[in-house]
């Protein structure tokens, strides 16, 4: 494993971004700080700029207004750099397939490494998501 | 009772501009008015009855543009709807093309209270309503590069 | 002098969700500000008109994951107006609890986020912990932590059974002397005090022109609350008090949305207490051509909901008016004269949802323009109680 890999899987810092969410994936990621799941426990934390992060956690079903600035955002970040799809939105737009003002999947403007599903995922089945993440990046089955 | 007497205010007032009213239940009542005076009965029932102003629905109905105001008066738990039909006088391809349809216009209740300038926008955006006298008439929610004439919310559209 | 222009946003870590704000300054003062959405616009208006109104209840539960019970409430209240039928007494029982236990989880989120822009990030960890037992509840009850599903035309999906009713009790019972710890912390403490007192203050003159609602509303004297004044669903048959509080400044919003804890525990307990048997469906098959309007007062405010029906299978309009739609506007005339260190609080104080605004909703870094960003922002709030708590002989934070 190259020592730049070994860094980003040591404690993932991670960047929230919403493109038009309904808000309960954001704050289920927040309560993923908090003392009942507390996941700064294993370095995990959230940074407010891209420049920080090692992870981007996209949420919501992008919106027409959000593409360019989510592409710029994505620009910005230090390559490695792995984009977590989280909720059914991010994943497959879910209930807004077919709505007007969202027409693009996320994954057809970032490329996502991990998709956790749930409207909103428990917290629980985020951090298993982000563990399976760190067990791929290191070339485990 | 200040049910009865907001009611018969806003029939003297509208006189003959008053085309219709509903009383569909104890805390829902309707008017239809005609846009012309619609400024007066906002006057009076925002500045002389403390009225909210709640929000404004735009309903298109493929023949008209209606927009319903509705105000709640909060201590008797009423919730009063003016009714505004605005006709689509011309549906030719160009003229939608060209932004606003003729007849869809009315006046902006904007410089009377500053809780309509969102709504108004929003109105505009995405029902094509031109809002006479609204300060600053530009997309709110839609993204800046929307196609013109392409209003989300009309049936006409697409 | 030029004023100088700081763009805020959209991706910015002051808020979870993106917004975009241009506060122009002059020196250290906010002189103007320029708000801009649509950075969570989903249209989901339209897409209301495309489901059946049984899944219209679904869809506007995502219009916001915070108050996602008060969209399909205010909903289910407009489809019974528009019918001019009335849910069962049990229904509605179960209803008011849902609505409650919302209000108890959003508030102790907000009180979180507020300590977390002041710099008291224990005051984060520590209120959103005590927040998990109310999610807890709603697990027991719905079966998911968030997105209840509970809200139905005419009734509620699913029954609660008599046998969870104790230990809902104890735990509600068992958060109030942690309310009571939150309200000795905001009301003792002189640095909160310092920090909030007299900022971004509105007046009732500025309730009235702006419409303001809420706890935004309330903590300007203004006593408007929908429970109160159009009851609906079991509100009127419970014992509970609106809370008021004069002042209109960030410190008032602070303390009512605390005392507002102890009466939703109230109704609460009194629901569970004189919840009546039977059915919980009152089982609506056509929904007739009219028109209704529902409302229901969400932890920020009130949410209206404008149904229209021509007797076919789906809304043919729905028109959907959130809280902050009304309260965020009315930061243009709380920010400015105010400095940067506290246009963070300010911003927040009026519980801004912009998922429900925009029915959709974040903020991020303007390319090439960036000046001062959102971390900054909540930089300069945290170093500036850092200051008042040196001036009181305080200990430092970090």
């Amino acid at each position: 494993m190259s020592l730049r890999l070994k860094a980003l899987t040591k404690s993932i810092w991670v960047y929230h971004m919403s493109t038009g969410s309904c808000n309960n994936c954001d704050i289920e990621i927040l309560d993923m700080l908090t003392p009942r799941f507390d996941v700064e426990r294993f370095g995990i934390t959230l940074v407010g700029s891209i420049r920080h992060a090692d992870a981007i956690l996209v949420t919501g079903s992008l919106n027409l207004k959000t593409i360019p600035r989510i592409k710029a955002i994505y620009e910005q970040a230090p390559k490695p750099c792995v984009v977590i799809a989280i909720g059914v939105c991010a994943c497959g737009q879910g209930m807004f397939k077919n709505g007007p003002n969202c027409p693009n999947p996320v994954d057809s403007v970032l490329p996502v490494d991990v998709y956790i599903p749930g409207c909103p995922p428990k917290p629980e089945a985020m951090i298993a998501g982000v563990v399976k993440l760190i067990e791929k990046l290191k070339g485990k089955k | 009772m200040k049910r009865e007497t907001i009611i018969e205010n806003i029939k003297v007032r509208s006189g003959k501009d008053l085309l219709e009213f509903t009383d569909k239940s104890k805390n829902r009542i309707y008017f239809t008015i005609n846009k012309t005076i619609l400024t007066q009965i906002a006057k009076y029932l925002f500045n002389e009855e403390k009225a909210r102003f709640s929000t404004a629905s735009g309903v298109d109905t493929r023949k008209a543009v209606e927009i319903l105001y509705h105000f709640s008066i909060d201590e008797i738990g009423l919730i009063v709807t003016l009714r505004v039909i605005l006709d689509k006088l011309d549906i030719d391809k160009d003229s939608l093309k060209a932004g606003f349809q003729k007849g869809l216009e009315i006046d902006s209740l904007t410089p009377l209270m500053k809780c309509a300038e969102w709504i108004e926008m929003e109105m505009h955006e995405m029902l094509g309503v031109n809002f006479k006298g609204h300060p600053n008439l530009k997309h709110l929610l839609l993204k800046d590069d929307w196609p013109e004439g392409n209003y989300p919310l009309r049936r006409d559209n697409i | 002098m030029a004023h100088k222009i700081i763009p805020i946003g959209p991706y910015h870590p002051l808020q979870e969700e993106p917004e975009f704000f241009k506060l122009h300054v002059d020196g250290e003062t906010v002189v103007d500000i320029d708000i801009e959405l649509g950075y969570n616009h989903r249209l989901i208006e339209k897409i209301a008109e495309s489901k059946n109104f049984d899944q219209v209840a679904f869809l506007v539960e995502r219009i916001c994951g915070i108050c996602s019970t008060s969209h399909p409430f205010a909903y289910v209240n407009a489809i019974d107006d528009l019918i001019g039928v009335q849910a069962p007494e049990r229904a509605l029982y179960i209803r008011t609890i849902i609505g409650e236990l919302e209000r108890i989880h959003s508030h102790f989120l907000w009180l979180g986020l507020a300590g977390h822009f002041l710099g008291y990030n224990t005051v984060w960890m520590w209120a959103w912990r005590y927040r998990e037992p109310v999610l807890d509840i709603f697990e027991r009850v719905a079966g998911n932590r968030q997105n209840y599903a509970m809200m139905k035309p005419g009734g509620v999906r699913r029954d609660m059974f008599e046998e969870d009713f104790s230990w809902i009790k104890k735990t509600l019972k068992d958060l109030i002397p942690k309310v009571d710890m939150f309200k000795g912390a905001v009301m003792d403490d002189p640095v909160i005090h310092a920090r909030t007192e007299g900022v971004g203050v509105l007046t009732r003159e500025d309730v009235h022109q702006y419409s303001v609602i809420g706890p935004t509303a309330r903590a300007s004297g203004v006593a408007k609350d929908i429970r109160k004044d159009d009851p609906y669903a079991a509100y009127d048959k419970v014992e509970w008090k609106v809370i008021t509080y004069e002042g209109g400044d960030v410190y008032s919003k602070a303390v009512v949305r605390i005392l507002e804890l102890y009466e939703s525990i109230n109704i609460i307990l009194q629901c569970l207490d004189k919840m009546p048997k039977g059915p919980i469906d009152s089982g609506i098959k056509d929904i007739p051509p009219g028109e209704g309007i529902g409302r229901h007062e969400a932890p920020r405010g009130e949410v209206i909901h404008y149904v229209m029906s021509d007797g076919g299978n789906s809304p043919s309009r729905h028109k959907i008016r959130a809280p902050s739609y009304m309260n965020i506007a009315s930061n243009k005339k709380a920010v400015i004269g105010e400095t940067i260190s506290d246009a963070a609080i300010i911003l927040a104080a009026v519980d801004p949802c912009y998922c429900c605004t925009e029915r959709m909703a974040v903020v991020d870094y303007k390319t090439g323009k960036k000046l001062m960003d959102g971390q900054d922002l909540i930089r300069l709030s945290q170093e500036k109680t850092e200051r008042l708590r040196g001036r009181h002989n305080m200990p430092p934070l970090h």
